[in-house]
């Protein structure tokens, strides 16, 4: 994977230290925004019972899912600043592909979640594909 | 509960969350480009530019994206929603192949296939791992 060449070309390091950023608080953020949804239980089971308000409350009153947004916002200017610095032919592929791979990791140890050999296959078919198609 | 197999109306949630967000981030993005450059100095520019219509659609499908994205995580595990997610790119990557009659390079062929056999994997297994009950379950029960 190359550096691209722009006037104030980052170091290798700081451009590692960029995509880390964005990768580990983006898996942060999904990760807790899963917990959340997974305690909250089926969205459209307390939809029929309580209604859209009834449903949205209980999503927002959810503190796992504020964390989650918290860090998914977090991303969101780290990968702000990352394309200040960096290419975004590099920035978007290296992160999108890279974050599949960090949650399949995040979802097994944090979630409990059974990512057996099937998932893990489609985990990293998936991140090489999406690497291809944004690169 | 939820289910370990899906219904065709949470089918239909995954497909919101894969088209919405692609769409989504390309009207932010033809957008913003149609506009001129914001600067910190003023703004005000930037709170203007989410009134313009591509920009407003834009949002619009990416509250879209995050309602049934919320939706499709609370019956079905995050490694089996996110690859859902990576197909929105093959979805914009044929319209832009066979509504826009872009030329798309062999790299991104390999691309489109390896993500539509990635899915392929995963839509196969079942989508929930089993867990204690939910808050919402715990209510529920007597």
């Amino acid at each position: 994977m190359t550096i691209p060449s722009t006037a104030l070309q980052p170091s290798p390091w700081a451009a590692t230290a960029m995509i880390a950023a964005i990768v580990l608080s983006s898996t942060a953020g999904e990760v807790l925004t899963a917990a959340a949804m997974k305690s909250i239980g089926d969205l459209d089971e307390i939809r029929a019972r309580s209604g859209m308000k009834g449903a949205t409350r209980a999503v927002v009153t959810c503190p796992l899912f504020l964390a989650g947004v918290s860090f998914l916002a977090l991303a969101f200017f780290s990968l702000l600043f990352a394309l200040n610095h960096l290419n975004l032919s590099f920035v978007a592929p290296a992160s999108a592909s890279l974050t599949l791979v960090t949650n399949a990791v995040a979802g097994k140890i944090f979630l409990k979640e059974n990512v057996d050999r099937r998932r893990w296959t489609a985990a990293v078919l998936v991140c090489i594909g999406v690497y291809l198609l944004a690169h | 509960m939820a289910h370990p197999r899906l219904s065709p109306w949470q089918y239909m949630v995954l497909a919101l969350v894969a088209v919405c967000a692609p769409l989504g981030d390309t009207c932010l993005s033809r957008g913003m480009t149609r506009l001129p450059a914001i600067t910190l100095d003023h703004p005000g520019t930037l709170i203007a530019a989410v009134f313009t219509p591509w920009i407003a659609v834009g949002i619009g499908l990416l509250i879209g994206f995050f309602a049934s994205y919320l939706t499709a995580l609370s019956w079905a595990d995050l490694t089996y929603v996110l690859p859902a997610t990576a197909f929105g790119n093959v979805i914009v990557a044929l319209l832009a192949r066979f509504w826009l009659h872009d030329t798309i390079s062999l790299e991104r062929w390999a691309g489109i296939v390896l993500i539509t056999v990635g899915v392929g994997f995963v839509a196969q297994g079942p989508s929930l791992t089993e867990r204690p009950a939910s808050r919402a379950d715990r209510e529920l029960a007597p």
